[in-house]
Protein backbone atom coordinates (compact mmCIF):
# COMPACT_ATOMS: atom_id res chain seq x y z
CA UNK A 1 0.00 0.00 0.00
CA UNK A 2 2.88 2.65 1.19
CA UNK A 3 4.82 0.93 -1.40
CA UNK A 4 5.70 2.13 -4.97
CA UNK A 5 5.35 -1.37 -7.16
CA UNK A 6 8.39 -0.92 -9.38
CA UNK A 7 9.36 -3.76 -12.13
CA UNK A 8 12.48 -4.17 -10.18
CA UNK A 9 12.93 -7.98 -9.90
CA UNK A 10 15.20 -9.05 -6.96
CA UNK A 11 17.69 -5.38 -7.94
CA UNK A 12 18.84 -7.17 -10.63
CA UNK A 13 19.18 -5.26 -13.70
CA UNK A 14 17.53 -6.42 -17.16
CA UNK A 15 20.45 -6.31 -19.83
CA UNK A 16 19.31 -3.69 -22.50
CA UNK A 17 16.30 -2.16 -20.53
CA UNK A 18 16.06 1.42 -19.88
CA UNK A 19 18.96 2.45 -17.43
CA UNK A 20 16.12 4.75 -15.81
CA UNK A 21 16.94 3.90 -11.88
CA UNK A 22 13.55 2.20 -10.00
CA UNK A 23 14.07 3.02 -6.04
CA UNK A 24 10.80 1.26 -4.06
CA UNK A 25 9.64 4.02 -2.21
CA UNK A 26 8.17 1.96 1.46
CA UNK A 27 7.19 4.69 3.81
CA UNK A 28 7.37 3.04 7.13
CA UNK A 29 4.14 3.95 9.12
CA UNK A 30 5.67 2.13 12.71
CA UNK A 31 6.20 6.16 14.17
CA UNK A 32 2.87 7.63 12.93
CA UNK A 33 1.24 4.72 14.52
CA UNK A 34 3.03 5.52 17.72
CA UNK A 35 2.47 9.23 17.83
CA UNK A 36 -1.38 8.45 17.06
CA UNK A 37 -1.76 5.87 19.66
CA UNK A 38 -0.29 8.25 22.25
CA UNK A 39 -2.44 10.96 21.38
CA UNK A 40 -5.43 8.64 21.30
CA UNK A 41 -4.81 7.65 25.28
CA UNK A 42 -3.98 11.29 26.21
CA UNK A 43 -7.43 11.91 24.86
CA UNK A 44 -9.19 9.30 26.40
CA UNK A 45 -7.35 10.34 29.92
CA UNK A 46 -8.01 14.15 29.92
CA UNK A 47 -11.65 14.44 28.09
CA UNK A 48 -15.34 12.93 28.75
CA UNK A 49 -17.20 11.14 26.34
CA UNK A 50 -20.44 11.81 28.31
CA UNK A 51 -21.84 15.27 28.74
CA UNK A 52 -23.65 15.44 31.94
CA UNK A 53 -27.88 15.64 32.08
CA UNK A 54 -29.29 18.48 33.71
CA UNK A 55 -32.74 19.28 35.55
CA UNK A 56 -33.97 22.92 34.89
CA UNK A 57 -36.62 23.70 37.81
CA UNK A 58 -38.21 27.09 39.11
CA UNK A 59 -38.25 28.02 42.34
CA UNK A 60 -41.34 30.51 43.06
CA UNK A 61 -40.12 33.81 43.83
CA UNK A 62 -40.16 34.84 47.26
CA UNK A 63 -40.77 38.36 46.34
CA UNK A 64 -42.49 40.15 49.47
CA UNK A 65 -44.52 42.12 47.25
CA UNK A 66 -46.31 39.40 46.07
CA UNK A 67 -50.02 39.66 46.75
CA UNK A 68 -52.18 36.51 48.05
CA UNK A 69 -53.92 36.44 44.63
CA UNK A 70 -50.94 35.53 42.61
CA UNK A 71 -49.79 32.91 44.87
CA UNK A 72 -52.92 30.64 44.03
CA UNK A 73 -54.34 28.16 47.55
CA UNK A 74 -53.89 24.39 46.41
CA UNK A 75 -57.13 22.02 47.17
CA UNK A 76 -56.86 20.07 49.92
CA UNK A 77 -57.41 17.23 47.41
CA UNK A 78 -55.12 17.41 45.07
CA UNK A 79 -51.97 18.38 47.84
CA UNK A 80 -49.76 15.72 48.63
CA UNK A 81 -46.59 16.57 50.68
CA UNK A 82 -43.26 15.00 50.44
CA UNK A 83 -41.20 15.64 53.64
CA UNK A 84 -37.60 14.26 52.82
CA UNK A 85 -35.70 12.92 56.21
CA UNK A 86 -32.66 11.47 56.63
CA UNK A 87 -31.15 8.38 56.25
CA UNK A 88 -33.21 7.77 53.02
CA UNK A 89 -36.36 7.50 54.38
CA UNK A 90 -39.55 9.51 53.06
CA UNK A 91 -42.69 10.62 54.62
CA UNK A 92 -45.75 11.73 52.93
CA UNK A 93 -49.50 12.77 53.85
CA UNK A 94 -51.99 13.74 51.20
CA UNK A 95 -54.12 16.75 51.88
CA UNK A 96 -53.61 18.79 55.37
CA UNK A 97 -51.67 17.18 57.93
CA UNK A 98 -53.47 15.93 61.40
CA UNK A 99 -51.63 16.16 64.09
CA UNK A 100 -53.73 14.21 66.49
CA UNK A 101 -53.17 11.03 64.71
CA UNK A 102 -49.99 9.69 63.61
CA UNK A 103 -50.90 7.20 61.11
CA UNK A 104 -51.98 10.42 58.81
CA UNK A 105 -47.98 10.69 57.84
CA UNK A 106 -46.64 7.70 56.06
CA UNK A 107 -43.52 6.32 55.79
CA UNK A 108 -41.76 4.70 52.30
CA UNK A 109 -38.36 4.68 50.57
CA UNK A 110 -37.47 6.06 46.93
CA UNK A 111 -37.38 2.88 45.17
CA UNK A 112 -39.96 1.86 42.39
CA UNK A 113 -42.17 0.04 44.72
CA UNK A 114 -42.10 2.95 47.74
CA UNK A 115 -42.95 6.85 46.86
CA UNK A 116 -43.59 5.73 43.15
CA UNK A 117 -46.20 3.27 43.27
CA UNK A 118 -48.19 6.20 45.62
CA UNK A 119 -47.75 9.11 43.12
CA UNK A 120 -48.61 6.52 40.46
CA UNK A 121 -51.71 5.89 41.75
CA UNK A 122 -52.80 9.34 42.50
CA UNK A 123 -51.46 10.47 39.29
CA UNK A 124 -53.47 7.35 37.03
CA UNK A 125 -55.24 9.86 34.74
CA UNK A 126 -52.26 11.46 33.58
CA UNK A 127 -50.01 8.51 33.02
CA UNK A 128 -52.53 6.54 31.00
CA UNK A 129 -53.04 9.65 28.53
CA UNK A 130 -49.12 10.33 28.50
CA UNK A 131 -48.37 7.33 28.19
CA UNK A 132 -51.15 7.04 24.68
CA UNK A 133 -49.16 10.36 23.97
CA UNK A 134 -45.79 8.59 23.95
CA UNK A 135 -47.16 5.71 21.86
CA UNK A 136 -48.38 7.97 19.01
CA UNK A 137 -45.26 9.61 18.91
CA UNK A 138 -43.32 6.33 18.19
CA UNK A 139 -46.16 5.42 15.56
CA UNK A 140 -44.64 9.36 14.32
CA UNK A 141 -48.16 10.25 14.30
CA UNK A 142 -47.65 13.52 16.26
CA UNK A 143 -44.46 15.83 15.98
CA UNK A 144 -41.82 16.50 18.70
CA UNK A 145 -42.99 19.53 19.14
CA UNK A 146 -46.84 18.46 19.59
CA UNK A 147 -45.99 16.12 22.10
CA UNK A 148 -44.39 18.43 24.39
CA UNK A 149 -46.95 20.94 23.84
CA UNK A 150 -49.78 18.15 24.50
CA UNK A 151 -48.10 16.17 27.34
CA UNK A 152 -47.77 19.84 29.06
CA UNK A 153 -51.11 20.11 28.75
CA UNK A 154 -51.42 17.03 30.47
CA UNK A 155 -49.71 17.17 33.38
CA UNK A 156 -51.30 21.13 34.25
CA UNK A 157 -54.57 19.38 33.82
CA UNK A 158 -57.06 20.20 36.31
CA UNK A 159 -57.62 17.21 38.61
CA UNK A 160 -53.74 16.01 38.38
CA UNK A 161 -51.96 16.04 41.81
CA UNK A 162 -49.91 19.21 43.32
CA UNK A 163 -47.04 17.90 45.24
CA UNK A 164 -44.92 19.84 47.78
CA UNK A 165 -41.53 18.90 48.54
CA UNK A 166 -40.12 19.71 51.60
CA UNK A 167 -36.65 18.86 53.11
CA UNK A 168 -35.42 18.45 56.27
CA UNK A 169 -32.07 19.55 56.77
CA UNK A 170 -30.83 15.86 57.46
CA UNK A 171 -31.82 15.00 53.66
CA UNK A 172 -29.18 15.04 51.15
CA UNK A 173 -28.98 16.69 47.99
CA UNK A 174 -29.36 13.19 46.74
CA UNK A 175 -32.66 12.46 48.52
CA UNK A 176 -33.47 15.88 46.48
CA UNK A 177 -32.98 14.89 42.94
CA UNK A 178 -34.43 11.00 43.62
CA UNK A 179 -37.85 13.21 44.38
CA UNK A 180 -37.59 15.39 41.59
CA UNK A 181 -36.80 12.57 39.66
CA UNK A 182 -40.32 10.80 40.62
CA UNK A 183 -41.95 13.30 39.83
CA UNK A 184 -40.68 13.23 35.97
CA UNK A 185 -41.20 9.63 36.23
CA UNK A 186 -45.06 9.86 37.23
CA UNK A 187 -45.11 12.75 35.17
CA UNK A 188 -46.36 15.43 37.75
CA UNK A 189 -46.30 18.86 36.12
CA UNK A 190 -46.97 20.80 39.29
CA UNK A 191 -44.38 20.97 42.53
CA UNK A 192 -42.97 23.06 44.53
CA UNK A 193 -39.87 22.47 46.67
CA UNK A 194 -40.94 24.45 49.78
CA UNK A 195 -39.12 24.99 53.27
CA UNK A 196 -39.79 22.63 55.95
CA UNK A 197 -42.27 24.30 58.96
CA UNK A 198 -42.00 23.08 62.36
CA UNK A 199 -45.25 21.51 61.71
CA UNK A 200 -43.80 18.81 59.78
CA UNK A 201 -41.00 18.63 62.13
CA UNK A 202 -43.43 17.82 65.07
CA UNK A 203 -45.09 15.31 62.28
CA UNK A 204 -42.08 13.31 62.10
CA UNK A 205 -41.06 13.38 65.91
CA UNK A 206 -45.02 12.17 66.24
CA UNK A 207 -44.34 9.47 64.15
CA UNK A 208 -41.08 8.32 65.38
CA UNK A 209 -43.02 8.30 69.13
CA UNK A 210 -45.88 6.60 67.57
CA UNK A 211 -48.08 9.49 68.74
CA UNK A 212 -46.43 10.11 72.06
CA UNK A 213 -46.34 13.60 71.69
CA UNK A 214 -49.82 14.23 70.15
CA UNK A 215 -51.45 12.51 72.78
CA UNK A 216 -49.35 14.71 75.56
CA UNK A 217 -50.37 17.73 73.46
CA UNK A 218 -54.08 16.68 74.11
CA UNK A 219 -53.85 16.50 77.17
CA UNK B 1 19.71 -34.79 -3.09
CA UNK B 2 18.04 -31.15 -3.46
CA UNK B 3 18.33 -28.70 -0.51
CA UNK B 4 15.12 -27.75 0.65
CA UNK B 5 15.14 -23.94 0.19
CA UNK B 6 13.47 -22.16 2.67
CA UNK B 7 12.40 -18.90 1.28
CA UNK B 8 13.03 -15.82 2.62
CA UNK B 9 10.40 -13.54 3.40
CA UNK B 10 10.26 -9.86 4.98
CA UNK B 11 9.30 -9.36 8.29
CA UNK B 12 8.27 -5.89 7.25
CA UNK B 13 4.57 -5.32 8.35
CA UNK B 14 2.86 -2.76 6.49
CA UNK B 15 1.53 -0.31 9.14
CA UNK B 16 -0.76 2.11 7.13
CA UNK B 17 -3.93 0.03 7.72
CA UNK B 18 -3.23 0.58 11.23
CA UNK B 19 -2.13 4.16 11.09
CA UNK B 20 -5.63 4.39 9.26
CA UNK B 21 -7.76 2.86 12.20
CA UNK B 22 -5.34 4.96 15.23
CA UNK B 23 -6.62 8.10 13.01
CA UNK B 24 -10.02 7.69 12.59
CA UNK B 25 -10.35 6.58 16.38
CA UNK B 26 -8.57 10.20 17.32
CA UNK B 27 -10.64 11.89 14.99
CA UNK B 28 -13.81 10.53 16.93
CA UNK B 29 -12.36 10.96 20.52
CA UNK B 30 -11.67 14.86 19.24
CA UNK B 31 -14.71 15.25 18.08
CA UNK B 32 -17.10 13.93 20.83
CA UNK B 33 -15.52 14.23 24.10
CA UNK B 34 -15.14 17.36 26.11
CA UNK B 35 -12.18 18.13 28.00
CA UNK B 36 -12.51 17.48 32.12
CA UNK B 37 -12.43 20.78 34.02
CA UNK B 38 -9.74 20.75 37.07
CA UNK B 39 -12.06 21.15 40.21
CA UNK B 40 -10.70 21.57 43.40
CA UNK B 41 -12.69 18.83 44.84
CA UNK B 42 -14.51 15.76 43.95
CA UNK B 43 -18.17 15.79 43.40
CA UNK B 44 -20.12 12.95 42.38
CA UNK B 45 -23.28 13.96 40.88
CA UNK B 46 -26.12 12.08 41.79
CA UNK B 47 -28.38 10.11 39.40
CA UNK B 48 -31.59 11.06 37.35
CA UNK B 49 -33.67 10.05 34.33
CA UNK B 50 -33.31 13.64 33.14
CA UNK B 51 -32.65 13.59 29.65
CA UNK B 52 -31.45 17.77 29.01
CA UNK B 53 -28.25 18.02 27.72
CA UNK B 54 -26.46 20.99 29.35
CA UNK B 55 -25.52 24.06 27.09
CA UNK B 56 -21.96 24.88 26.37
CA UNK B 57 -21.50 28.30 26.39
CA UNK B 58 -22.90 31.13 29.52
CA UNK B 59 -23.06 28.93 32.23
CA UNK B 60 -22.14 29.74 35.95
CA UNK B 61 -21.41 26.57 37.43
CA UNK B 62 -21.87 26.44 41.00
CA UNK B 63 -19.68 24.03 42.68
CA UNK B 64 -20.68 22.35 46.12
CA UNK B 65 -18.70 19.82 47.80
CA UNK B 66 -19.86 16.79 50.77
CA UNK B 67 -18.98 19.36 53.62
CA UNK B 68 -20.65 22.35 51.46
CA UNK B 69 -17.79 24.37 50.69
CA UNK B 70 -19.11 26.96 47.58
CA UNK B 71 -16.83 27.28 44.38
CA UNK B 72 -17.98 29.24 41.18
CA UNK B 73 -16.35 28.68 37.73
CA UNK B 74 -17.33 30.62 34.33
CA UNK B 75 -16.52 29.59 30.97
CA UNK B 76 -15.46 33.22 29.57
CA UNK B 77 -12.63 34.68 31.05
CA UNK B 78 -13.56 38.11 30.00
CA UNK B 79 -16.49 37.85 32.42
CA UNK B 80 -14.40 36.24 35.25
CA UNK B 81 -12.02 39.45 35.55
CA UNK B 82 -14.98 42.03 35.03
CA UNK B 83 -16.81 39.89 37.89
CA UNK B 84 -14.04 39.89 40.23
CA UNK B 85 -13.17 43.82 39.87
CA UNK B 86 -16.95 44.64 40.90
CA UNK B 87 -17.05 42.11 43.52
CA UNK B 88 -13.67 43.56 45.04
CA UNK B 89 -15.42 47.04 44.63
CA UNK B 90 -18.22 45.72 46.75
CA UNK B 91 -15.83 44.59 49.57
CA UNK B 92 -13.02 47.42 49.17
CA UNK B 93 -10.41 45.20 47.27
CA UNK B 94 -8.63 46.64 44.52
CA UNK B 95 -6.65 44.28 42.44
CA UNK B 96 -3.02 44.67 40.32
CA UNK B 97 -3.05 43.81 36.83
CA UNK B 98 -1.06 40.80 38.10
CA UNK B 99 -3.11 39.58 40.25
CA UNK B 100 -6.20 40.01 37.42
CA UNK B 101 -3.86 37.73 34.77
CA UNK B 102 -3.59 34.94 37.68
CA UNK B 103 -7.26 35.02 38.61
CA UNK B 104 -8.07 34.81 34.63
CA UNK B 105 -6.10 31.24 34.16
CA UNK B 106 -7.62 29.78 37.37
CA UNK B 107 -10.66 27.31 36.45
CA UNK B 108 -12.49 27.39 39.43
CA UNK B 109 -12.45 29.99 42.67
CA UNK B 110 -13.96 30.03 45.56
CA UNK B 111 -11.98 32.10 47.90
CA UNK B 112 -13.23 34.45 50.72
CA UNK B 113 -12.57 38.48 49.18
CA UNK B 114 -10.28 39.29 52.18
CA UNK B 115 -8.17 35.93 51.23
CA UNK B 116 -8.25 36.51 47.28
CA UNK B 117 -4.50 38.42 47.49
CA UNK B 118 -3.12 36.24 49.67
CA UNK B 119 -4.41 33.42 47.22
CA UNK B 120 -3.95 34.91 44.19
CA UNK B 121 0.36 35.40 45.48
CA UNK B 122 0.38 31.61 46.15
CA UNK B 123 1.92 29.42 43.23
CA UNK B 124 -0.05 27.64 41.05
CA UNK B 125 0.53 24.10 42.84
CA UNK B 126 -0.22 25.36 46.29
CA UNK B 127 -3.33 27.24 44.88
CA UNK B 128 -4.78 24.27 44.53
CA UNK B 129 -4.05 22.79 47.71
CA UNK B 130 -5.29 25.77 49.69
CA UNK B 131 -8.26 26.49 47.22
CA UNK B 132 -9.50 22.85 48.39
CA UNK B 133 -9.93 24.10 52.02
CA UNK B 134 -11.62 27.16 51.20
CA UNK B 135 -14.79 28.38 49.53
CA UNK B 136 -17.13 31.38 49.29
CA UNK B 137 -19.10 32.22 52.53
CA UNK B 138 -22.49 31.91 52.17
CA UNK B 139 -23.80 32.21 55.50
CA UNK B 140 -26.43 34.98 56.04
CA UNK B 141 -24.13 37.10 58.16
CA UNK B 142 -21.08 37.29 55.53
CA UNK B 143 -22.68 36.04 51.91
CA UNK B 144 -20.26 36.61 49.76
CA UNK B 145 -22.07 34.38 47.33
CA UNK B 146 -24.62 36.41 46.47
CA UNK B 147 -22.76 39.37 45.65
CA UNK B 148 -20.69 36.93 43.47
CA UNK B 149 -23.85 35.98 41.71
CA UNK B 150 -24.85 39.46 41.85
CA UNK B 151 -22.02 41.07 39.93
CA UNK B 152 -22.04 37.86 37.96
CA UNK B 153 -25.24 38.26 36.75
CA UNK B 154 -24.68 42.31 35.95
CA UNK B 155 -21.85 41.58 33.91
CA UNK B 156 -23.63 38.97 31.63
CA UNK B 157 -27.20 38.89 31.50
CA UNK B 158 -27.41 35.75 29.60
CA UNK B 159 -25.66 33.57 32.48
CA UNK B 160 -27.45 30.27 32.73
CA UNK B 161 -26.81 29.10 36.79
CA UNK B 162 -25.99 25.42 36.82
CA UNK B 163 -25.29 23.88 40.42
CA UNK B 164 -23.08 21.04 40.30
CA UNK B 165 -23.44 19.22 44.13
CA UNK B 166 -22.53 16.20 45.27
CA UNK B 167 -24.83 13.35 46.44
CA UNK B 168 -23.70 13.37 49.86
CA UNK B 169 -24.22 16.89 50.06
CA UNK B 170 -26.76 17.83 53.32
CA UNK B 171 -29.55 19.68 52.20
CA UNK B 172 -29.40 22.21 54.66
CA UNK B 173 -25.92 23.89 52.25
CA UNK B 174 -28.36 23.46 49.50
CA UNK B 175 -31.12 25.09 50.74
CA UNK B 176 -28.66 28.25 51.78
CA UNK B 177 -27.81 28.37 48.17
CA UNK B 178 -31.46 28.42 46.93
CA UNK B 179 -32.13 31.02 49.93
CA UNK B 180 -29.74 32.83 48.49
CA UNK B 181 -30.29 32.82 44.41
CA UNK B 182 -33.88 33.32 45.24
CA UNK B 183 -33.09 36.78 47.30
CA UNK B 184 -31.60 37.31 43.74
CA UNK B 185 -34.40 36.75 42.06
CA UNK B 186 -32.65 33.81 40.36
CA UNK B 187 -35.72 31.42 40.47
CA UNK B 188 -34.63 29.27 36.93
CA UNK B 189 -31.34 27.11 37.27
CA UNK B 190 -30.34 23.90 36.06
CA UNK B 191 -29.06 20.80 38.62
CA UNK B 192 -26.28 18.95 37.04
CA UNK B 193 -26.88 15.13 37.54
CA UNK B 194 -25.65 12.40 35.70
CA UNK B 195 -27.70 9.67 33.64
CA UNK B 196 -29.26 7.06 35.59
CA UNK B 197 -29.30 4.09 34.28
CA UNK B 198 -33.73 3.03 35.11
CA UNK B 199 -33.27 -1.16 33.94
CA UNK B 200 -30.30 -1.55 35.90
CA UNK B 201 -32.03 0.29 38.95
CA UNK B 202 -34.85 -2.46 39.00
Amino acid sequence: MSEIQTNDTGGKHKKGGSKQKKISVFVDFTPMVDMNMLLITFFMLCTSLSKPQTMEISMPSNDKKLSKDDQPPVKASQAITLVLSGGDSVFYYEGLPNYKDYKSLKLTSYSADGIREFLLKRNTEAVIKINELKEKKAQLKISQDQYTKQASEIKGGKNTPVVIIKAADQATYKNLIDALDEMQICNIGKYVIDKITPSEKFLIKNYQTKGALSANTAK
Amino acid sequence: MSKVKVARKSTRIDMTAMSDVTVLLLTFFMLTSTFVKKEPVQVTTPASVSEIKIPETNILAILIDPAGKVFMSMDKQGDMVETLTKVGKDYGVTFTAEEIQKFKVSSTFGVPIKKMKDYLALKATDQDKVLATLGIPTDSLDNQFKSWVKNARATNPDFRIAIKADAKTPYKVIKDVMTSLQDLRENRYNLITSLKNETANK
